[in-house]
This record gives structure tokens, sequence and C-alpha cells, in this order.
């Protein structure tokens, strides 16, 4: 697949790569996710067509490149697209032309000669006028295109061509666009690379090697201006971000690689580029992952077509106990098989890049699976992490000149297995001599329920020894003791290890204060765990009753238990509301009843009122002292009815307020109402 | 028991025959007071059926009785003519007052009725 045209220019960079390719970090190798991810971003619109030439063009290409069945399908319409763009060559541009003739040379149109005759006339005119570079660029292209489709062009004032080209360079290897433009550019570079190797395939003589010298060192000085990311990534951008024509990285570094490889295609002798450059450059275009633009992803895919062979395991995890088998899977960076190989592990690397091995292993093909496999017990390697260190070498030397085999590849993997538990002891002593009282022996294999008991003044011991598969002392990165009171107060001690046992002598005497002073029982719990022990565990061994002294005053108190964060940030205890139950109230009939009976003594007192014959007679016949007498009635009606009123809806400002106005009315008429009535009376008794 | 309730009928006929000496005006003042105290007999019968809930409109309807029954209790005794201390005093002057503190006692009244 990588050498889908394996020109000798793809040839010597990727020799150069294999050169000089320090050890390469494992890089994804291009997936059906690109696949998929190609086929949603060209979507061809209703005609059939995906926008404009160029975008057709990149379609076809990516789709060809990758395999994908669904650019057969596209052939018919592309084709018929760029035949009428071809049919009057004069009216089209150069640049149209250009991937009309892409595109039908991509997908093997049938070539109609005449048609091509006014094409190639045509794009030989646009040579001759122009002094843009990428008028250059598109009329070359396109008739180099034609060239490899079998027709015969050549193209005579080729040394001329190439001196206008080559006018445009810039003396740090980046080149204008035109005569006039004063911007310099890696993208034009690229382009321009790309054209002037058109122009040296498409000349009918030799071109001046020394031209080509020069051309080759403007390279050399293209490389200098390369950027670099920190993992070993190499990529081409322009020196002026703000520049009208900036492409960005992904465009600028496809141009620079087309453009390279397809001079170096073309010229004879070694190009003097590091080879660390082309492997941060295949890098760059793998590390994008999957490109967000049909742009980008047709960039990708066509600068990936020159990427070295890719190493990969298919598990990193090796396990003693079940004979696991070192696998290597060796493809190309599109994921299909690679040729047929050698793979060989050169080096087994310790945790601390020691070598503990570096005994040369063939690893064996397996041509059903296409891996590589190694048993890795003859290699006597224990638990642990190691780096292996693998060579690639091509079984067939013509290989060798297409595909490159990226040096020597270190793959980190661990190996991990069954460790062995024994010798385990446990005993409560009663001095420093170590006497043991009570030793009992354990299997760790299972949980266990011996029953201790210890004062104050007696230690407990704990001993067992951890063996690897090889026979080698083992150290976990956890080995703990646990002793829990009956109160949930727990305690942790590291069991520390020596090189031939593990053992953790607990002196209570110094401990009764970590302790608490809390005496009862205390269940014992052993945890030993690594990631690579396969047989990690966490044994229950039993319990110990601990009688301690009694808590002088200022003893430190257990500590509070950690509150259960669900009870602590769960949902609260919902809130109910409770409201005043509404008083009891007595039947509507029953209040409305004795609202009539209050009403009974006002009829009483009117009736006793008739009764005693009360009359108006008093009341003033004048008329002056009758309107007094009968404003003062109307006023107090007026103030009962604001009464009424406030208790119905007004508020005491309000009220106070009318009543304000109303008394100083009911003084004033009350006072000569009543004055009149006071000298009536006087009158009538004087009289 | 004939005998004491012929006394008995005796002591209230003495009384009412007094009691129609009484001049009218006092006659009417005394109708309002009983037709007063009448209407709050109403209210804490009511009470005493159905309880006190809501309590503050049941005092202000017992009081708005009690304290216009006292207040005409007062009118009567400056109105009466055989009261020597108020000899001075005009009905028509005491009624004023009247008038004033029932007003002032039913905004009171009013205000806690709720």
């Amino acid at each position: 697949m990588a050498g889908r045209r394996p020109g000798p220019a793809v040839i010597l960079l990727l020799l150069l790569a294999a050169a000089l390719a320090p050890v390469s970090s494992a890089v994804r190798p291009v997936s059906d996710a690109h696949r998929s991810a190609a086929a949603e971003l060209f979507v061809p619109s209703a005609d059939g067509s995906f926008g404009d030439l160029e975008s057709t063009y990149e379609a076809v290409r990516t789709f060809q490149i990758l395999g994908l069945e669904k650019y057969k399908s596209l052939t018919g319409k592309a084709c018929e697209f760029a035949a009428e763009k071809l049919a009057s060559p004069s009216s089209s541009a150069a640049k149209d032309l250009f991937h009309a003739v892409r595109i039908r040379g991509a997908l093997g149109c049938s070539v109609d000669t005449g048609v091509y005759d006014g094409v190639v006339a045509r794009l030989k005119a646009v040579i001759k006028d122009t002094n843009s570079l990428l008028e250059f660029y598109y009329s070359v292209g396109g008739l180099l295109s034609i060239k490899e489709q079998g027709h015969k062009v050549v193209l005579s004032d080729a040394e001329s061509t190439f001196h206008a080209i080559k006018a445009l360079s810039q003396s740090d290897g980046r080149w204008r666009y035109d005569t006039n433009s004063a911007e310099s550019s890696t993208f034009a570079a690229g382009i321009a690379l790309e054209a002037l190797a058109g122009i040296v395939s498409l000349a009918d003589a030799e071109v001046d090697p020394s031209m080509i010298g020069v051309v080759k060192n403007d390279i050399v000085k293209l490389f200098d201006t390369i950027k670099s990311y920190d993992d070993g990534t190499f990529y081409f951008d322009e020196k002026h971000v703000d520049a009208t024509e900036y492409k960005g990285p992904i465009m600028t570094s496809a141009s620079v690689v087309r453009g390279v490889t397809s001079f170096a295609a073309v010229v004879s002798g070694k190009m003097n580029i590091p080879g660390e450059k082309i492997l941060g450059l295949s890098k760059f275009f793998l590390g994008i992952g999957l490109p967000g633009s049909a742009k980008d992803c047709f960039n990708q895919i066509e600068s990936l077509v020159f990427i070295p062979l890719i190493l990969s395991l298919p598990s990193k995890v090796f396990s003693l106990t079940s004979k696991d088998q070192l696998k290597v899977e060796v493809t190309t960076v599109f994921g299909s098989p690679a040729p047929p190989l050698k793979v060989n592990l050169v080096q087994v690397l310790g945790s601390d890049s020691k070598v503990i091995n570096s005994e040369n292993k063939e690893l064996q093909f397996d041509l059903d699976n296409n891996v590589h496999h190694l048993d890795i017990a003859p290699l006597k390697i224990d638990v642990g992490k190691y780096s292996l260190v693998f060579e690639i070498s091509l079984q067939e030397p013509e290989h060798e000149t297409v595909y490159a085999t990226g040096g020597r590849n270190t793959e980190n993997v661990f190996i991990t297995g069954l460790i062995k538990v024994d010798k385990a002891e446990i005993g409560i002593s009663d001095n420093d001599a170590g006497t043991m009282e009570s030793v009992q022996k354990l299997d760790l294999l299972k949980d266990t329920k011996v029953a201790l008991s210890a004062n104050h003044l007696q230690k407990l011991r704990l001993s067992f020894q951890l063996t690897t598969p090889l026979g080698q002392t083992f150290k976990p990165h956890q080995v703990f003791l646990k002793l829990k009171h009956e109160s949930k107060v727990e305690h942790l001690f590291v069991v520390p290890g020596s090189s031939r046992q593990f053992k953790i002598v607990l002196d209570f005497l110094g401990l009764v204060e970590k302790f608490y002073y809390l005496s009862g029982r205390y269940d014992l719990e052993l945890a030993v765990g690594d990631a690579a022990m396969e047989n990690s565990f966490l044994r229950a061994l039993g319990h110990l009753e601990l009688d301690l002294p009694e808590a002088p005053e200022k003893a430190p108190r257990p500590p509070a238990q950690a509150v259960d964060p669900f009870s602590k940030f769960g949902p609260k205890a919902e809130i109910s509301h409770i409201f005043r139950a509404p008083e009891k109230r007595p039947p509507k009939e029953l209040s409305l009843a004795f609202t009539g009976l209050t009403l009974l003594p006002f009829i009483g007192f009117l009736i006793g009122l008739v009764r005693l014959g009360v009359n108006l007679k008093n009341f003033p016949s004048l008329p002056g002292p009758a309107a007094f007498a009968s404003l003062f009635h109307a006023g107090i009606g007026a103030v009962l009815l604001l009464y009424v009123l406030f208790w119905l809806k007004l508020d005491l400002f309000t009220t106070l307020k009318y009543l304000g106005f109303l008394g100083i009315f009911l003084v004033f008429v009350g006072h000569r109402a009543l004055s009149y009535l006071s000298s009536a009376s006087t009158k009538q008794k004087t009289a | 028991m004939p005998r004491g309730s012929s006394d008995a009928r005796l002591l209230i006929q003495s009384l009412s025959n007094a009691y129609a000496a009484t001049p009218t005006n006092l006659k009417i003042i005394d109708l309002y007071v009983v037709f007063a105290v009448a209407t709050a007999l109403v209210q804490v019968a009511y009470m005493g059926l159905v309880g006190s809930f809501p309590f503050n409109s049941f005092l202000s309807g017992v009081l708005s009785c009690i304290g216009t029954a006292v207040l005409a209790v007062c009118l009567r005794i400056q109105v009466n003519k055989d009261n020597k201390e108020f000899k001075d005093l005009p009905p028509e002057r005491a009624f004023a007052d009247f008038i004033l503190c029932n007003l002032v006692l039913h905004l009171v009244i009013m205000n806690f009725l709720g």
C-alpha cells in the first residue's frame, strides 16, 4: 500500500528515514476509523460532484489511497465533470485544467487525444506568459499529468522556465508567489519544488546540473526552518502566520513533502535531509489523528504515503502463570500487513534501564494471525516492568527500497505472575528475648481465624515470605497489617520487608497511646498487593484480645469515625411543613341564627321606645337649626359608615384621615345643633 | 309559699310604681342599656355554644355592647336631675360627651374586630 507509485523519491526518503531513525515511539496506524472519516468528510452533492474540480480531485485521490471502493462509483460523473472543463481549454483557467487532467489521470478515464492537444497548447501558452508561481505550478503539473497518462509532451524551453521559477526563490529556501510579491512562503516553496520537478521530467534535454544543485541546497535551507514539538514531531509552517496566503501547518507541510519528494524523484543523487525530520513529519501527519476537514484529510492521507512500518503489541501485559506469548504485530501505517520480515528481540531493559538480557532472539512468525510471537519463559525474566527493544529486518532485499523499518522499536511491557506466600507465622511474645509463647502457622491462601490475646507488656509478631516464580524475594507495593477495634477505630501498619522475609513486631507498650487505651477485640487483616502480583490478597487473620491499661486523664480521645459521605452529602429528610389546623367553625345556620338573635334586643328596644311614647317633637322646626340637626345626625351616620368601611377594607391611616375631616364637621354642626337645643330648653324653663 | 310570692309581687309592684315616676328620657336610656346588655348576652350565649374562636371578634362584639351600656349609664347619671353634683351640666353637653365617647369606643372596636 505504501508504494502505490513508489518512485525513487520515496525510496530515497525512506532509506534516509530508516538509516537515521531514532527509537520511534508507537504511532497509531491509519485505521478503518480513518476510512469512515474520509467517507464522511467527502460527501458528494446531489449531482455527484464535490463542488469544484479541486475538491473532486482531493476526494478521488483520498479514496484511491485509502483503498475505498467508493471512488470507483464516482468515476463516471467525475470523468464527465473533468471532460466538460477540458472541452474548451482556452476559456478555462490553468488551475481548472490542471485539476481536470489530474482527475482523469487518477481515475483512468478514457482519453481523447484531440482534447489533450488543445489543453497542452493552452498550458504551454500559460507557461510562456506568466510570472506567477501558481500559474507555473498548475500548467506544469497539468502537462506532467498528461504525460503520465501516455501522451507525448515535451517542454522545449525547459531551461528558461526553470530559471523563471528559480528566480522567485529566497535565500532562506522559501519562495515568493510572483515577482511583485514581497512575502515569501513555505507553502509556495513546496509548490515551486513540485513545479521544478515537473519541468525536469518534461524537459527534452538534461537540465543544468548546477541548477539542480542550487535547488537541493535550497531544500536543505528549507528544512532548517522546520518547526518541532517536544515529542520529536516536525512540521512546516509559515514564518508569518498573518500572511495573506496563510494555509496552516497541515497544508504547508503537505505541500513541502509533495514538493521535496517529487523533486527528489526526478533528480539523481542523495538529498541531504536529516532522517529524523522526515520521520518527524510522518509523525506529524499521523498525530493529526482523524482529520476534521476534507482538505486536511486529503493532505494527511496523501502525505502519509511515505510512512514507515509500525510495530505494535496487541497486549502489553503478560502473565507468567498462563505462559503468555510475546506477540508483536508489524503493519504499515495504513494497517495492512507488512511484507515478509524478521522481528528480533535485541534487548530487555529493567524498569531502571538496566540491561537484563541482551541475547538476540528471533520471533516466530504466525502466518495465519499475522503476528510474530516468542515464548517469554526462556527469557528468564521475572515479574515487573520491562522495556523490550525490537529490531525489524526485511527478508527480501527489494522491499528495503519500499518500506522503512523505523530502526529500533522500544515497547514497555508488564510481566505478572503468581507470588508464592509461605512461612507465615503469627504469635505473641512476652519480652524482648522474643520467646514466643504461642506461635501459630498461618495459611495465607485463605482466611484464617486465629484467636490471640495480649496485654500491653507483650508483643505481636507476624512474619511471612513472598517469592516470585523465579524464586526471588518479591517486594510488593503494598503490605499492610490492619488492626480494627470493635469501635471501628482502625490502625494501619506497614510491614517492612527485608531481603529474606516480611516481619512486623508490634510492641503494645509503645502503642497504647496510639491505640487510645482502647482494650478489647481487634480484628487483624493483612493486605498484600502489587500490580504484577496476580494473587494480591486481603486476608482476615483472626482477632486479638488486647488488654490495655486504663486511660489517664489527658489521654487523647479516639478520632470521630468518618461520617458516611452519603449521610453527610446525601439527600436530607424531607421537611414536612406543619400548618395550623383551621379552627373548627360552627355550622353556618347556627351563626346566621345568632346573627338574627342579636337583632332581637334591638327590636325589643324599638318596641320599648314606642311604648314609652317617644316622639320627635323636640326636633327643631326652624329651617336653620333643623338643617344643622339633620347634618349632625348625617355626620354621625357618616362616621359609623366610615367605621364599617374601615372594618371591610380601609386601613387605619386612611380611616383616621377621613375621620379627622368628619370629626371637625361633626363638632361644628353638633355644637350648633346642641347649643340650639340647650338654649331652647333654657328658654322653656325661664318661660 | 303563697305569702312569699305575694311579697315578691308586692315588692316588684312597689318598684315598678316607683320606676313609673322616672322621667321618660331616663327610661329611654334604661331601655338602651337593657338593649345593649341583652345583645351582649346573646353573643356570650353564642360563644358558650360554639367556642371563643375568633376570640378578638367575640371580645369586640361583647365589649362594644358593654362599653356602650356603661357610657349610657354615665349619661344617665349626668342627665338625672336628682343628681345635684351635675346640676350645672346641661344634658346636651352630656349627650355630646356620650356621642364622642361612643365614636372613640367604636373606632377602637372596629380596629379590634379584625
